[in-house]
């Protein structure tokens, strides 16, 4: 089975791999580049634990292949801190308690993340909505929802 | 009640942010499959389509033909160190790996180690394993009839599917009150199997160290210790010690007493690494979590309550066949194989009870009481809270007007239930009457008659619970014999700050932070100076591990207890810097001063200091304690919840417009942390009454077995949860704290039910067992003649 | 978790991607968006010894009016769908349908195109294009053709197109002024394939009868299907309450649902018709009629 050679911008940082075809995006991340914010709950593309940004768009990264990322951006949790800052989004997760056992948290921040880009002042049921990809056992959403307020309102 | 803390102390009271985000917000976290070791393989397992079939053949050679299997581990294999079967927490037996037969669909039956985890799932393709299908049992009832086939062949002399009896109250007495009951109503209910599904499967990483012979192993465990042991019990034979048994537990995503049990995987990964000398990891993929790691309920009960005709209750009976599948894997306290089920008298002053709960074999995964259920006590309240609204539709009595008619009055604390309970304190009334006025209750029935003439449905549900945990006294609790105490061990350093450790293991709620703040509210010291660790077995003092909502009343008792121990060698530190007697003494939060000298005085931190460079001649130095609490009793957390649907007659679906929930956990360490374990324990209360269900048809085959078809709420299924409290604090726990990780998720599920029942009460509708899906309340609308 | 071996292609250009498909044969699979043929494969189900991906050929992603056509090419984003203004303005149906396609992230790599060709009868947007009359554009060795959406659904996982032809464009005809239509879903949960899907193509002729209707139905039989009795039973009728109710109770009829744990084929068919009903209400409401 043939093998390719990829590269990839991660964080603003590119690398490059020799990749199985068949090698998910998620197990590049975490297995071969060592960045392991990125989680894996299932098997069946539901719980959005594994979300990053690919181009921007929050992507479940166990459901894409690494082949397919070559020469793309991918933005994971490991990004959101810049220079020593915290980005809204981490701080308004941390100031709300919207994470519990934090396993869902980097997936659950990306989409926020991108939500915000697009959306700077979401409604309640529009962050709701954005985040029906993302599940969580442990929180119930609420301070969720709260977190991603609070970034919507202290993003520069 | 006001903090006695400062907010930059961050004692008790103080809603401070937690201590363990920094790293998880930024992916820093230290999860099972984050780690890796030199040399790590991978091991992935192979499982059966078959609910019970005799194993024939494992035929292993092409697996072993790929470039990186190296190893293809059979039940034979194991079968040479006795490691081929295992205790369970229940003193039953389950299988590792089997010789003769697999017992359930999903049953781990090979297991394949290879260099990298995608040949290893390549090597699980690429065994084939010939089964000779043999009858299946799915039904418990059918599994107690006489002459039914005898499920555990493996135990000699075994000649039924039965397991267990267990029985609590007084059986002739509730059984003469109930003949004399002016009104008894039964029900049968059904509180069908479902699965905690963590948003992290378990997992773990042997790692055998031949040269030192010692094994640690990286394990999703809310119990290391309890592990630890078991482990030199179960394989001390082949050369495994426990001080030479290193469990470490990192950062867990989610537990939920789903990561109590010790599963086949983690004792093959052992045996893998003892054997091959490497690093073994292994992490099960979702279905494998849901299809073969421990369940929660699949409790059948039958329920009597008798009352007058004015609404006393005079008498509860109920009678309950566990399905425990093919093995009693539960994790309960050794003496109660039901669990803390006898609870179910709940909050009312029942003066008769009895109950009596019969576990039966299946071919079904082993377990159940992994649902953050408090040992039994959702299937307890479920049953009480079901049975009070039937009363009351019985009665035709307002529903919180019979609660508050049978409520255990608040003077009437410490109160013994009829089923042999202490409960520590209550205030039942005040935590209902708080939830009616914030809901609006009677503007909510006056909508409802308004609705009901114009054809809409609309249903209000009460649950008004009384939780148990904290388990528990060593007098009655214990898991394997080990007694059910929990432990912690400070060490204040030079500098003023210090390290605790304590027997639990957090898996997201909050013990770095919570813990940290039991030391600043005993000592004074911030918060954010106290480092808190938990789950490694070589560091920390032992103990029973964080389920069952009982780590502040176990450990957290603990904490406070070592710390009282350093500041009484604290003030005699500070009586000697200070010149006086200790009498001459006074403390406040950070600092011993002189009785009418106030400026003369020391802060915890000068005399920390001084506990290394200055202590009194004859004392030790340093300044640390170690408490191991055996709690007096368990705490009796409480709440009301209110639930307000409406459900729509052309799909019956139920949509929740309402859900306030006002709980009562005595005195709150972190109210952020509290209500945050709230709303995900409703979440998990919502989420079994009207989503998630695990069943099995006639061939044992499950449904249900994937995310596609177990149905975890997202945010939008997710109501928006309105929370409150009240507080009346335990009398007995040094810091007047209960538990509450597991309240919401005990309470909520009834008051969901009562608030559907509620809606078509009118129809002539008495109860609908859990899940109410769509199409279950559809059918009723249909028979009732009033769907769209 | 983890699927078996296969070799992965790129394709830079439809030319390029037909003849691979020529050249690897009855094992080779397209993969645009991923999101039905990746999870298929992590579970070992469904052979692909090779994996051609289209999803970077540039000129397949595009919304526009044209000719008399709502053009789509295959390509085209299940979000960018959504997101669309045009969409949003003139074709609402098609907002209602991909907003309830699985969850957003997955909609984020969806494509139009493989959600119509992997041939699921479960996926949402064929009852659409049944009950607004599409035609599908597919490019082959031979060259290119117009498929009626009515012959594009075969069976199960099976559409008319040949193994070596790809969909590059779904068409719809510009509906005439006084059209409206709607999608509603019934799912489980957020993410979850049709309990029941219907969608309603309207429109509105002078006197306020109806001068066309298209009802599809999701997740109701091995294709899509095509409610053609309702459709008959309410053309040239005001669609009064009594009208919808029979034609819903029509359409219901004409579904003949698996049954799973998403419910009994009579809960299913039920479920048909109370959509039906609704989605006819809202169609007619967007039509410009009063309902």
């Amino acid at each position: 089975m043939a093998r390719h050679q990829i590269t990839v911008t991660v964080n603003g940082t590119e690398h490059s791999a020799d990749v199985e075809s068949r090698l998910l995006l998620v197990h590049l991340l975490r297995e071969i580049l060592g960045m392991t914010g990125t989680h894996i709950g299932c098997d069946t593309t539901h719980c959005g634990a594994c979300t990053v940004l690919l181009d921007g768009e929050p992507t479940k990264s166990c459901t894409v292949l690494a082949v397919q990322a070559d020469g793309r951006e991918i933005m994971t949790v490991e990004g959101l801190e810049r220079n020593g800052q915290l980005d809204p989004i981490q701080e308004g997760f941390w100031q709300e308690h919207g994470l519990q056992c934090g396993f869902c948290t980097p997936g659950m921040m990306m989409t926020a993340y991108a939500l915000l880009q697009r959306t700077p002042h979401p409604s309640e049921d529009q962050i709701r909505q954005a985040i029906s990809g993302n599940l969580c056992r442990c929180t119930g959403y609420v301070n969720i929802v709260k977190a991603i307020q609070s970034a919507a309102a202290t993003r520069p | 009640m006001a903090p006695k803390t400062t907010a930059d102390v961050g004692g008790m009271g103080h809603s401070i942010r937690r201590k363990e985000d920094p790293r998880l917000i930024r992916g820093q976290g230290n999860f099972v499959d984050d780690i890796t070791l030199p040399g790590m393989l991978y091991m992935d397992i192979v499982r059966t389509p078959y609910a019970h079939a005799k194993i024939t053949a494992i035929n292993s050679e092409e697996a072993l033909k790929i470039p990186g299997v190296l190893a293809v581990i059979t039940g034979a294999d194991l079968a040479k160190y006795n490691l081929h079967w295992m205790p369970t927490l229940m003193s039953d037996t389950q299988m590792v790996l089997p010789t003769e037969k697999v017992m359930y669909q999903s049953q781990e039956v090979a297991a394949v180690i290879a260099t990298s985890r995608y040949v290893a799932a390549d090597g699980v393709e690429a065994v084939s394993v010939d089964y000779e299908p043999l009858p299946v049992i799915v039904d418990p009832f059918k599994a107690l009839e006489p002459g039914a086939q005898v499920l555990r062949t493996d135990k000699k002399d075994k000649k039924d599917n039965h397991i267990f009896h267990w029985e609590a109250g007084d059986r002739a007495g509730t059984e003469k009150a109930l003949k004399e009951a002016e009104v008894v109503v039964s029900q049968d209910l059904y509180l069908p199997r479902i699965h905690v599904a963590s948003i992290e499967t378990c997992g773990c990483i042997a790692d055998f160290d031949k040269v030192r012979g010692k094994l640690t192993v990286y394990m999703t465990t809310q119990a290391p210790h309890a592990i630890r042991t078991v482990f030199a019990l179960v394989a001390g034979h082949v050369g495994l010690s426990e001080e030479r048994i290193r469990i470490v537990s990192p950062d867990i995503g989610g537990g939920f007493g789903g990561k109590v049990p010790v599963y086949p995987g983690y004792v093959i990964a052992v045996a893998a690494s003892v054997l091959i000398g490497k690093p073994v990891k292994w992490i099960e993929d979702r279905m494998e979590n849901l299809q073969a790691d421990s369940f929660a309920r699949d409790y059948h009960i039958k329920a009597e309550l008798g009352a007058k005709k004015d609404g006393r209750m005079t008498a509860l009976r109920i009678k309950t066949l566990a399905d425990h599948g093919y093995a009693d894997a539960a994790a309960n306290p050794s003496k109660f194989p039901a669990g803390l089920f006898s609870i179910c008298t709940g909050s009312y002053d029942m003066p008769h009870a009895f109950v009596e709960v019969d576990g039966a074999y299946t071919n079904k995964p082993p377990g159940g009481v992994a649902y953050r259920c408090s040992f039994r006590v959702t299937e307890a309240v479920h049953a009480i809270e079901r049975m009070t609204d039937r009363l009351a539709q019985e009665l035709k009595m307002d529903p919180a007007e019979l609660r508050l008619k049978n409520f255990i009055p608040a003077d009437k604390f410490p109160y013994h239930s009829a089923l042999g309970w202490e409960y520590d304190s209550g205030n039942y009334q005040a935590a209902l009457r708080k939830a009616m006025d914030k809901i609006g209750y009677q503007a909510l029935r006056k909508e409802q008659v308004e609705k009901r003439k114009r054809g809409e449905l609309m249903g209000i549900g009460i649950s008004s619970f009384t939780e148990i945990v904290g388990a528990g006294p060593s007098k009655h609790f214990d898991i394997l014999g080990i007694k059910m105490f929990d432990s912690a061990e400070i060490r204040i350093h030079p500098t003023g700050k210090a390290t605790a450790r304590f027997g639990t293991k957090s898996q997201g709620q909050g013990h770095e932070t919570t813990y940290a703040q039991i030391v600043a509210e005993e000592l004074g010291i911030p918060a954010k100076d106290v480092e808190v660790e938990e789950g490694d077995t070589d560091t920390a003092p032992y103990g029973l591990g964080t389920y069952a909502s009982r780590s502040t009343p176990t450990a957290g008792a603990a904490g406070a207890m070592a710390a009282r121990k350093i500041r009484e060698k604290a003030k005699k530190i500070a009586a000697h810097l200070l010149e006086v007697s200790e009498e001459d003494l006074v403390w406040e939060p950070g600092k011993f001063s002189v009785k009418g000298a106030p400026q003369k005085s020391k802060t915890i931190q000068e005399i920390t200091f001084a506990a290394y460079t200055n202590h009194p001649q004859g004392m030790e130095a340093g300044l640390e304690a170690v408490s191991y609490y055996d709690p007096p009793n368990l705490t009796f957390p409480f709440g009301s919840y209110i639930c307000v649907v409406d459900i729509d007659r052309g799909t019956g679906e139920v949509k929740i417009r309402r859900f306030v929930a006002v709980d009562d956990c005595g005195n709150i360490i972190n109210p952020m942390i509290v209500e945050g374990q709230i709303h995900g324990g409703l979440t998990m209360g919502m989420a079994p009454a009207l989503l998630e269900e695990i069943s099995y048809d006639e061939g044992g085959n499950m449904q249900g077995g994937s995310f596609m078809d177990y149905l975890v709420p997202t945010a939008v299924e997710t109501p928006k949860w309105e929370t409150d409290k009240t507080v009346t604090p335990s009398p007995h726990h040094p810091l007047g704290a209960k538990g509450v990780g597991e309240s919401a998720t005990v309470g909520a599920p009834p008051a969901i039910v009562n608030a559907v029942v509620d809606a078509l009460a009118h129809l002539g509708v008495r109860h609908i067992d859990i899940p109410m899906t769509p199409e279950k309340v559809w059918r009723i609308l249909k028979e009732k003649g009033v769907a769209e | 978790m983890i699927p078996a071996a296969f070799d992965y292609h790129r394709a830079g250009s439809v030319e390029e991607a037909l003849a691979l498909l020529g050249r690897l044969g009855a094992d080779a699979k397209l993969l645009a968006g991923g999101q039905s043929l990746l999870p298929l494969l992590k579970l070992r189900l469904g052979q692909a010894s090779h994996l051609v991906d289209i999803s970077r050929i540039p000129g397949l992603d595009y919304i526009k009016e044209e000719g008399g056509f709502l053009r789509i090419g295959a390509g085209t984003r299940e979000v960018t769908l959504e997101q669309s203004e045009l969409i949003r303005s003139k074709y609402p149906i098609l907002v209602d349908t991909a907003a309830v396609i699985a969850d957003p992230l997955v909609r984020n790599r969806a494509t139009v195109g493989g959600n119509i060709a992997h041939g699921d009868p479960a996926n949402d947007h064929p009852a659409t294009m049944l009950a607004v009359g599409a035609e599908i554009v597919a490019r082959g060795p031979k060259g290119e053709r117009v498929i009626p959406i009515a012959q594009f659904f075969v069976d199960v996982f099976t559409t008319a197109l040949a193994r070596e032809e790809i969909l590059t464009e779904v068409r719809i005809p510009v509906p005439p002024p006084g059209s409206g239509g709607a999608y509603l879903k019934l799912e489980r949960k957020v993410g979850d394939f049709a309990t029941a899907g219907a969608a309603v193509q309207v429109t509105l002729g002078q006197g306020g009868t109806l001068e066309r209707v298209g009802i599809g139905l999701t997740n109701a039989g091995p294709v899509p299907v095509r409610a053609t009795e309702a459709e008959r039973f309410l053309t040239g009728k005001v669609p009064d309450e009594g009208a919808i109710a029979e034609a819903a109770k029509l359409a219901g009829q004409a579904a003949d649902p698996a049954v799973d744990r998403r419910g009994s084929a009579e809960y299913k068919k039920d479920m048909a018709r109370v959509l039906v009903a609704r989605a006819l209400r809202k169609a007619v409401r967007r039509a410009g009629g009063k309902s």
